[in-house]
């Protein structure tokens, strides 16, 4: 009886010194999964290393005794290629978080094996919302912009100023019809009408046919619902066919600071499109900014998704502080973050919701003309702010499971 | 019917580029037997060649139609000397491994300098002709709007490539290139400089790329990667053509632009592979290509 007690007592000292062990467990491996090479490494690639680095040094627990890595791989755009990568990290090389995962045909498929395998992913640079929708997953937090929000405050304001008839240039993989449908749903509800659209192969470089049939459906509005080169192409032909000056506006659906910087103001002035973050929104984003653009190479200022990188982290950051420790466990760490308010230099103060949501307010900027541009980078004008609640799907129309109803 | 009439203009547009960059590829291919994978990126440095020219030194549109061509040009004859001439006589593979590795650093360089978003380039607006600023603006044709900067594209590749058919099948020096595929041997007997005269057309074939790239900086934006996503469809459309046949090229070229430009319209999703299911139905059916001659 009395070796039964001790080897009891014993047991129970060892437990608590494994979970005290667990508890105190001090490591992050940070995997910023992301598109080195493709058409999108300027709005993400580099810069997002180089975000999560900066929250890295800023987070300040390397005075805490924590260790803190980063590793980065080039998705090339290619989910099989993303999800082989995404599993080696996690089964060999113990990452415990992905960041950026920007294009949308790659989050989804790294959603399923984040979750699959209790790993975390903060998303900040794919747009679909299926993230926080149909696809939710509890390991999953979609932190910067995606498409609902993009078409209900882009949709919403070019509907109210007169446009009420759309013609859809999509590009066609998950991301663009995400946000064909998202932008669809919001024009019909404001009033107004689709008439037609066409679908093009990602990474086209010539937009003529598909400019010329936008053309010649007559609608006031000609929707883009593309991303990084393609948007560029699109705007630039655009203006060459006469399509602006013919009275048809362009709708950038989702644009990045990047695109317009590579457009040049000329092109790029007077196109109105949304976004979350801009580097001259206030001292904060400044201050942050201009440290970051110190460290590229072309002095160039943060995009949106690089911003997130950053933001997300910080919270990730705070989050493993107050658990006193790493505990490898997705699903743990996600739902803490969750409770606990979300508070940063560049998206200000906000919270993540039930359905992995992170909430803050979105911006509908319109692009300066040259002359009132101070220098480089200084490119938009803020025309409307949407606050956070209103911005994003609201959870009564949520498909989410984890969103209890 | 007025939108298949613009359709089939805008295929013409894009079949120019199709035509002046397979027109490179085959002369190469005819003359060098190398298939040279670093075309797109050779391209891609013909445009970037112009908008250095344009940011750095001043020099317009026009100088640079010459300069860069020229300049692009030396350097590929710079990697014929250096590189490619060891390779003669060695298996196609060779060729095609070597410019492809080529093509990688020269997109690897570019893309770490200036990222991939691509940098602008305006359409040149001198001289005033009539009441036009130089090719900027457009005209009215009753069933499209066509901007003069994509008309000038068609007639100007046109000229160029009927200029190097009639250099290469018509003149003397062309028959002396020919030749020298032929039998090197032979026409070295003859006092001719073989080695020279091929380093010279790949100059050449080079410069024909660069002058392509240039044309579409103001269409395009000038990208690291924008050879890239042609090149495979350029090689498509030599292949369809017949490898190593001038004319065969030209006119694929063009053929195929109408011919996407038709998908573009009738079945979009389709537009990317329509060339590649041509390329394997004429394989299946004349492995020469249209014009080819047997190997």
């Amino acid at each position: 009886m009395k070796h039964r007690i001790s080897s009891l007592v014993l047991g129970t000292a060892l437990a608590l010194a494994a979970g005290n062990a667990v508890a105190q467990d001090k490591t992050v491996k940070i995997g910023v999964l992301t598109d080195n090479s493709g058409l999108y490494s300027d709005l993400g690639g580099a810069g997002s290393t180089l975000a999560a680095q900066m929250a890295v040094e800023d987070s300040g627990l390397a005075a805490k005794g924590w260790k803190i890595d980063i590793v980065s791989a080039d998705h090339q755009n290619k989910p099989d290629i993303a999800t082989t990568i995404a599993r080696q990290w996690i089964d060999v090389e113990k990452v415990d978080i992905f960041m950026d995962v920007l294009n949308s045909g790659v989050a989804l498929a790294v959603n399923n094996l984040v979750k699959e395998k209790n790993s975390v992913m903060i998303n900040t640079g794919a747009a679909t919302s299926d993230l926080t929708n149909a696809q939710c997953s509890p390991n999953t937090i979609h932190w910067v912009y995606d498409t609902y929000m993009l078409a209900n405050s882009t949709g919403q304001a070019l509907v109210k100023a007169g446009g009420d008839t759309w013609y859809f240039l999509t590009a066609d993989y998950a991301f663009g019809h995400a946000l064909e449908r998202d932008t669809t749903a919001v024009v019909v509800k404001s009033g107004g009408k689709v008439i037609g659209g066409v679908k093009h192969p990602l990474n086209s470089s010539d937009f003529s046919s598909f400019l010329l049939q936008a053309q010649a459906s007559k609608a006031k509005i000609i929707g883009m619902a593309n991303a990084g080169g393609d948007t560029t192409n699109t705007i630039k032909q655009a203006s060459e066919f006469g399509i602006v000056a013919g009275g048809q506006k362009l709708a950038g659906l989702l644009l990045f600071i990047t695109d317009v910087h590579s457009l040049g103001l000329k092109v790029a002035q007077g196109l109105n499109f949304t976004e979350t973050f801009y580097w001259d929104l206030n001292d904060g984003t400044r201050a942050f900014s201009k440290r970051f653009s110190e460290r590229t190479k072309n002095k160039a200022m943060p995009s949106m998704v690089q911003a997130g990188v950053y933001s997300g982290l910080v919270h990730y950051f705070k989050t493993l502080d107050a658990m006193g420790g790493n505990p490898h466990d997705g699903v743990k760490v996600v739902a803490k973050m969750k409770e606990l308010p979300t508070d940063d230099a560049l998206f200000g103060k906000g919270t993540i919701r039930a359905d992995g949501r992170k909430i803050h307010p979105a911006y509908l900027f319109e692009v300066k003309k040259p002359s009132e541009s101070k220098g480089p980078w200084d490119y938009y004008k803020l025309i409307g702010t949407t606050p956070g609640e209103q911005a994003f799907r609201p959870l009564s129309e949520s498909a989410c499971p984890l969103v209890k109803k | 019917m007025q939108a298949l009439y613009a359709q089939l203009l805008v295929g013409l547009i894009n079949g120019s580029f199709y035509a002046l960059l397979s027109l490179g590829l085959a002369v190469i291919f005819g003359m060098l037997n190398i298939i040279n994978f670093a075309h797109g990126a050779l391209y891609m440095m013909g445009a970037f060649c112009a908008y250095f020219l344009l940011h750095l030194t001043g020099i317009g549109y026009w100088w640079a139609l010459i300069i860069a061509p020229i300049v692009v040009g030396i350097f590929g004859m710079i990697l014929e000397r250096t590189m490619l001439q060891w390779l003669a006589g060695l298996d196609h593979l060779y060729g095609l491994l070597l410019t492809f590795g080529i093509a990688l650093i020269v997109q690897g360089v570019f893309q770490n300098y200036f990222g991939s978003s691509g940098l602008p380039y305006a359409i040149p607006d001198y001289p005033e002709i009539g009441g036009f600023r130089g090719l900027q603006g457009g005209m009215n044709l009753g069933f499209m709007f066509l901007p003069v900067y994509r008309g000038w594209v068609v007639v100007f590749s046109l000229v160029v490539c009927i200029a190097t058919w009639f250099l290469i099948e018509k003149t003397r020096l062309g028959a002396y290139l020919r030749a020298a595929t032929e039998n090197p041997t032979l026409v070295r007997a003859f006092g001719i400089n073989v080695p020279r005269m091929i380093t010279l057309t790949y100059g050449l074939g080079v410069g024909l790329a660069a002058l392509a790239g240039v044309l579409s900086a103001p269409i395009n934006q000038v990208r690291p990667l924008m050879g890239a996503d042609l090149i495979i469809v350029v090689f498509a459309v030599v292949v369809i053509g017949g490898m190593g046949s001038i004319m065969g090229s030209i006119i694929t070229g063009f053929a195929l632009g109408v011919i996407e430009g038709l998908t573009k319209y009738f079945y979009p999703e389709a537009s990317n592979t329509v060339v590649f299911v041509l390329m394997v139905l004429v394989l299946l059916v004349k492995p020469t290509g249209l014009t080819g001659r047997a190997a």
